[in-house]
């Protein structure tokens, strides 16, 4: 049953996978300018044979729909293409680039799902009180806040003016980054036995951490905040209460158990909100990872590396999707009929 | 905090009841008894207001430079500063009321129209129709809104309008999906059958009979939405896809305080604005959804 539900959920996103690559592609191929022109130094314009060429390494002579088939063709075969700008790979730029976006997206979602719950908890406990009230506000707080501009202010008040926090960057700049084995900077320190480099590591994750997390923080202490009032209203907590329990054992261990499973969904869903806030926060915090790639190759009109890290982005979010509609089949078993 | 509610829906044939005892009329008093969408819809109306009169209240040319008076600290002559090329910081954050407020509303309001369209016929049509145009929504939806819009953005070349487009191409899914829901679930109520039994022709049954039912949350999504696309029009301009300088839009003016980082004045103030806006909107969206539907009246997420 459960096996079977799984194996339903992951046949169903094939074709939606199929259709990403579609709308990427058709995306990027609206531009209106050629894009060579964003890319090739002025001199190589004197000389037609030299733009031929690189139209014809790119594929760019060929009809569209042959464009999406080679594209796809080459999709199947792990190869993204070639960006305009690094002229390296789009798969080896994205390599280099993806784990320093995980470990800010793990972070900000550490941040979120802590802070985010306990706000909740609160919330709901003291319902209608000051605290509630005040939870509350931060998470709307946090849900109204511009992701760019609370990075920006958090940098001016803790580094610049307080000094409490470190700049922009994965590692100050007097370190040298660990030898790469995983691309995380936490794991590669660690292996390599830099224990003062993987500190400055978490001391630089806070920040960025906490500016990405605030939205999601604000959503998960909403959705808990008003699932376990309802879960609180129900039958079995009023029997728990009944028999004696103590109201911490009632809340902890009997409501907030039921009242996570919406939680779980929710939670899920942010993960893909921070992936594309990591767009916005990477380029406030000089972080180098694929969202501070994809800005810079937006505003160069680097098709094949835009098309990537779009892909890229969209892939892992269907599979958060996938991965928290599984979950919550398990933890819910009513859903599984459905 | 609902005691004083009273419920006349038990007389069917009343239909002639005064405003404040329809549902509507109810929901109305409802939301005007929560501070906190009062608050929000008091700001709002504030910038509706600054974002239609400031060209014609303060005299001020928000491009003109006065390079003598450059990054100079907020001040009882600039109450919020002076930028790099000497331009008031206070005047120029009204002024960008004119790009981000508008920009808000119509690109939530062209998603809405897109989005209930499509909805509406995928719903009411069933069969290929449906889903075909669902499978195109759920394309959409499988990216984060931000990538996409920037993708799109990017493709189109920057400026405000393109970067307009590229969040109604975001936007309008969410609205045909739930209009699509809606329109399924009236659908199967008898007065539509009984409606479509004595010969109401489709497209009248779906203007007449099916949307007007179908309100309620597509109003509380809107509201919200307006909120998410002013900070998504802010952030496209931040990044250089949107709004172009000199404009004075509130994400291109973050984007040049960012490169003034020491001047705190120059990207701090129109990021309260967006923020003031945003939070505004969120309060009077969760008032909204709260007196529409009366299960959720003291609920809240």
């Amino acid at each position: 049953m459960l096996l079977q539900f799984v194996a339903k959920r992951i046949l169903l996103s094939i074709p939606l996978l199929i259709g990403i690559t579609l709308v990427t592609f058709v995306v990027s191929h609206l531009v209106p300018a050629d894009p060579l022109t964003a890319v090739l130094p002025e001199r190589a314009w004197n000389n037609p044979e030299t733009v031929q060429m690189y139209r014809e390494r790119w594929g760019l002579d060929r009809p569209l729909h042959e464009q999406y088939l080679i594209y796809l063709r080459n999709l199947l075969h792990g190869d993204l293409g070639e960006s305009y700008t690094t002229r390296r790979p789009v798969g080896t730029d994205l390599r280099l680039f993806f784990p320093a976006t995980i470990e800010l997206a793990a972070a900000a979602m550490l941040y979120a799902v802590t802070v985010g719950i306990a706000l909740g908890v609160v919330s709901a406990v003291w319902s209608n009180r000051l605290a509630d009230h005040l939870a509350r506000l931060i998470a709307l707080v946090g849900v109204s806040l511009p992701v760019f501009w609370l990075g920006l202010l958090a940098l001016q008040v803790f580094y610049a003016n307080l000094g409490l926090l470190p700049g922009p960057g994965r590692i100050d700049t007097r370190l040298v980054a660990p030898p790469t084995r995983t691309g995380f900077y936490t794991i590669d320190s660690l292996l390599a036995g830099q224990f003062d480099v993987f500190l400055n590591t978490l001391y630089h994750l806070i920040l960025p951490g906490i500016v990405l997390g605030s939205y999601a923080m604000g959503i998960i202490a909403r959705m808990t905040r008003s699932s376990l009032l309802e879960v609180l209203s129900l039958d079995y907590i009023r029997t728990a209460r009944a028999k004696g329990l103590a109201e911490q054992r009632v809340v902890i261990g009997h409501a907030l158990r039921n009242a996570l499973i919406p939680t779980v969904t929710v939670v899920g869903l942010t993960f893909g909100s921070l992936l594309a806030g990591a767009v916005l926060t990477e380029t406030i915090f000089s972080w180098p990872g694929i969202g501070r790639y994809a800005v810079d190759a937006a505003t160069k009109l680097d098709l094949p590396a835009i098309l990537g890290v779009t892909l890229l982005i969209a892939v892992v979010y269907v599979i958060v999707n996938l991965i928290t509609d599984i979950l919550y089949g398990i933890l819910d078993p009513r859903i599984r009929v459905g | 905090m609902t005691a004083t509610t009273t419920r006349v829906s038990t007389t069917p044939l009343a239909a002639r009841r005064p405003f404040w005892e329809s549902p509507l009329g109810q929901a109305a008093r409802e939301l005007a008894r929560n501070r906190a969408a009062m608050a929000g819809l008091g700001i709002l109306v504030f910038w509706i207001l600054v974002a239609f009169t400031v060209s014609f209240i303060v005299p001020f040319d928000p491009l003109k430079t006065d390079v003598s008076n450059r990054l100079s600290p907020p001040s009882a002559s600039h109450w919020f500063g002076t930028d790099d090329l000497g331009r008031d910081v206070f005047k120029r954050v009204l002024f960008g009321s004119r790009y981000s407020i508008p920009a808000g509303f119509l690109t939530v309001l062209a998603a809405l129209l897109i989005g209930c369209i499509v909805g509406a016929v995928a719903g009411y049509a069933g069969g290929w129709i449906d889903n075909a145009l669902m499978r195109v929504a759920d394309m959409v939806l499988a990216f984060p809104s931000i990538v996409l819009a920037m993708a799109i953005a990017a493709a189109l070349g920057p400026g405000l309008k393109n970067a307009l487009i590229a969040i109604v191409v975001v936007l309008w899914p969410e609205y045909a999906r739930l209009m699509r829901g809606q329109v399924l679930a009236v659908k199967a109520h008898e007065y539509v059958t009984a409606a479509e039994a004595l010969g109401a022709r489709r497209s009248r049954l779906l203007i007449r009979h099916i949307l007007p039912n179908t309100q309620a949350p597509i109003v509380v999504k809107a509201t919200l939405d307006v909120g998410a696309a002013i900070v998504l029009t802010a952030g496209l301009s931040f990044i250089g896809l949107g709004a172009v300088p000199p404009d004075p839009e509130w994400g291109a003016m973050i984007r040049e305080g960012q490169r003034r980082f020491s001047q705190w004045w120059m990207a701090t103030f129109p990021g309260l604005a967006i923020f003031s806006v945003v939070m505004a909107l969120n309060f009077l969206g969760d008032g909204l959804r709260d007196a529409l539907d009366p299960r959720r009246r003291g609920r809240w997420a």
